[in-house]
């Protein structure tokens, strides 16, 4: 009934090879993009905006780019954090630097300015790779984080250490600082979720993803049929880490707004973004946004149910919290190993046999 | 069925449907994590003050007070939410008992015309009430807590620093590099050397900044820790046999918490405080009558009297206080933030009203002003006796050194403003 081929005929490879081959799917797409586009901005507000729909657009990101490092091209990655910071800090200095500079422009150059720094930190994946290369990655983080504590000059020689993104404006519209409308940030995210999520998904469909992939698979069969490692390598770490890169400006500048590098992007940031992959699904564009959906609502939902509905003391939330992310987790990887991307795909099978299972 | 299901969603939307006529204060806590030690008791003392009103005298003015409790973790993206989960109540004043989370909102207060109290903590400048009309952080800041400490070994050295050498050991984070400024600053006036020592989050692990300060013998250490960070600083001094009396924590420093795991090891340690310390006050006999004993104590109820907890009362009778002028100033009982802000501002404690409440000598006198909202920068020396198990004032409440931290906050908070394009407040 649903998500079938049948009747749906192309006429082109074109058409043939689209992202969403089925019709049904394609629909649900546009239906999806048109309310995330045309219906939410409306109905926003500060809490929707702040608390919930930012940081999963921003994490997103994040998910989308640490997703290409690790599940398409195999690369184990915990510097997420780190690069997450170097995109902020960027960000910050571009924002004071160049006042006048476009924040569109910025946040695109911290995430050039963060896959570059990728690409220095990805050139030991060339010798290393598995748990080895993760804790060359954690140097990363580690160093990173250090230097944007250590450095004055990167935080502009203020005296708590913090950054703070001053106000900009977009076609007269705030969307940085206080004043900044929950739509104008909402929409600011969105389209940048929209435009990485495009190039991901046309990346991995290509022939850079192919080669990524075949790298993941086995690099020595990879490197016999012609695949260069260090350049599918390197484009991964630099694709990866600008995408993170843009997470983390929009981390920064758009939904904090006041960032103190040692407290919002320590390893946790890491470990935060690397579970919202694989509970996601390695190698899914799709599995980035059901990651980070599900790391950024569970929180809340639990607390609206746990304090708001039954009434109980915050403190014990907020460790069953942990108890219950940390079950679901293990449940996750021993139930479906390949994450709720997995149970999508097999949803739409059932669906496309429904109501005749066999 | 159906009907149960009415009657649950009946009650979900009574549940979540809040009485505007209440006063409220939201509390975001911190009962988790590695700072819940000091959150615990903070959030303990305030919600059972607030009991107290509630309980003993139909909450303030006759007004209920309300108090929804948000949990922060210390981390500033959970102190978003609840920020942003709670302003829509309602929400008279903010207290988020983390610079982290304060810097956060700073922006954000001017804009939603909510005050927020930053007592100890925060953004030092924003006593300059000029440029931040809805923060305030009396009775002391962070300037004052280092120039207070400063002052006590200038009383210890008999008036001369020359050539003396202190150590800052703080928490790599903004609450700790707050009082590098000032310190530089004292530093020249004195003539003594200033090195400072990182520790970064959490601060479990502090092996290599003791060698250092082992390595360097300075006369004097400075802590500004908070959570896990201060026990382990205590611990390690220990081990490397630093004097506890030369060693002198801020006042997110020095509580039971922070000493008892050192044992005897700990005494003689000194912190500073900017109200008193101990539970022998005549509001603990009203506390014990209407909250302990009837069952109504915040949490577990284990906290009464420790020197955090007293903090979270003296926060709570603040902004209590604040809340009462400012239902005389504008003669209603219902107000509204705005209006909550303008109480704060007039703000007024003076050692009747304090005796009044059953706390007498609890902190220091002052008065808020449009361009004080910081009160006077008193603070008293206290020190931890490890046999007793407890903390003593042992100086008077002395004032911070005006002369420098004055023109640093204008400095500060003139770049801030200049920075955000803030019109002043006060012309």
């Amino acid at each position: 009934m649903f998500y079938r081929e049948a009747g749906d005929f192309k006429t082109s490879y074109r058409a043939d090879s689209q992202t969403f081959p089925i019709r049904f799917d394609r629909y649900r797409y546009y239906v999806v993009l048109a309310i995330a586009f045309l219906v939410v901005p409306f109905i926003i507000n500060d809490y929707w905006a702040n608390a919930i729909l930012l940081p999963f657009l921003i994490y997103a990101i994040a998910a989308i780019g640490l997703n290409i490092l690790v599940g398409y091209c195999g690369q184990l990655s915990l510097g997420t954090g780190g690069f997450m910071a170097m995109g902020a800090y960027a960000c910050y200095k571009f924002m004071t630097a160049f006042p006048d500079l476009s924040m569109f422009i910025n946040v695109i150059l911290a995430g050039v300015v963060t896959a570059i720094v990728g690409m220095l930190f990805g050139l030991p994946s060339l010798r290393i790779k598995g748990f080895y290369l993760a804790v060359a990655t954690l140097a990363a983080q580690f160093f990173l984080v250090w230097l944007f504590n250590r450095v004055p000059w990167f935080y502009n020689y203020s005296a708590s250490g913090q950054i703070n993104a001053p106000q900009r404006t977009m076609f007269g519209v705030e969307i940085t600082g206080p004043l900044a409308p929950a739509w104008a940030t909402y929409l600011f995210c969105l389209v940048f979720l929209t435009l990485s999520a495009l190039i991901a998904r046309n990346l991995t469909r290509g022939s850079v993803g192919r080669k990524w992939m075949a790298i993941r698979d086995m690099d020595i069969a990879a490197e016999i049929i012609g695949v260069n490692p260090l350049r599918a390598k390197l484009s991964a770490f630099a694709v990866s880490s600008f995408f993170v890169g843009i997470s983390g400006a929009l981390f920064f500048a758009l939904y904090l707004g006041a960032v103190e590098v040692g407290e919002a992007f320590n390893i946790q940031k890491s470990f935060l973004i690397l579970f919202m992959v694989i509970i996601g699904g390695l190698g899914s564009v799709f599995g980035s946004f059901a990651g980070a959906a599900f790391m950024v609502l569970l929180p809340v939902a639990l607390k609206v149910v746990g304090v708001d509905l039954l009434g109980w003391p915050t403190d014990t939330v907020a460790h069953f919290q942990l108890v219950i992310v940390g079950a679901l987790i293990i449940i996750f990887l021993i139930a479906e190993p390949h994450g709720l991307a997995q149970l999508w795909r097999l949803a739409k099978e059932k669906l496309r046999l429904w109501p005749f299972p066999y | 069925m159906t009907k149960k299901l009415t009657t649950l969603a009946l009650g979900v939307m009574l549940a979540a449907g809040p009485a505007m006529a209440d006063l409220v204060f939201p509390s975001l806590s911190y009962r988790t994590g590695p700072y819940a030690a000091g959150g615990i008791q903070f959030a303990d003392g305030y919600a059972d003050y607030l009991t107290l009103l509630n309980e003993r005298d139909g909450g303030i003015g006759g007004e209920k007070i309300r108090m929804p409790e948000c949990e922060t973790a210390y981390n500033t993206e959970k102190g978003v939410e609840c920020y942003e989960s709670t302003k829509g109540e309602g929400a008279l004043v903010y207290q988020p008992l983390s610079t982290g989370i304060a810097y956060q909102l700073i922006p954000k207060m001017n804009v939603d015309k909510i005050p927020m109290l930053t007592s100890g903590l925060g953004r030092t400048s924003s006593k300059n009430g000029d440029v931040f009309p809805y923060v305030f952080n009396f009775p002391a800041n962070y300037w004052d807590g280092a120039s207070v400490i400063v002052k006590h070994i200038l009383d210890q050295e008999g008036g001369d620093l020359n050539g003396k050498k202190i150590a800052l050991v703080h928490h790599n984070s903004a609450y700790g590099k707050e009082p590098i400024r000032t310190l530089e600053a004292l530093s020249e006036k004195h003539g003594f050397d200033l090195t400072t020592i990182p520790v970064d989050h959490p601060g479990q692990e502090q092996k290599s900044q003791w060698l250092q300060v082992r390595r360097e013998r300075p006369d004097y250490v400075i802590l500004y820790g908070w959570g896990v960070m201060t026990p382990v600083a205590v611990q390690e001094a220990a081990n490397i046999r630093f004097p506890m009396d030369k060693m002198i924590g801020i006042w997110w420093s020095g509580s039971e918490n922070d000493v008892l795991s050192a044992g005897a090891a700990a005494d003689g340690y000194k912190a500073v405080a900017f109200h008193n310390v101990g539970s022998d006050f005549p509001i603990y006999d009203d506390l014990k009558e209407y909250v302990y004993d009837a069952g109504k104590a915040a949490g577990n109820g284990d906290q009464h009297g420790t020197t955090i907890y007293s903090r979270g009362l003296y926060a709570a009778m603040l902004v209590a206080e604040a809340a009462r002028t400012a239902q005389e100033m504008h003669d209603t009982k219902a107000i509204n933030a705005q209006q909550m802000r303008d109480g704060m501002e007039a703000l007024e404690i003076t050692e009747e009203r304090m005796t009044e409440l059953g706390m007498p000598k609890f902190g220091p006198e002052f008065k808020v002003t449009c361009r004080n909202h910081g009160g006077e920068g008193y603070a008293a020396v206290t020190q931890w006796d490890a046999k007793a198990k407890q903390w003593t004032l042992i100086t008077d409440f002395i004032q911070s050194d005006q002369d420098i931290v004055q023109p640093l906050i204008e400095e500060d908070s003139a770049a801030y403003a200049a920075e955000n394009n803030i019109p002043s407040h006060c012309d």
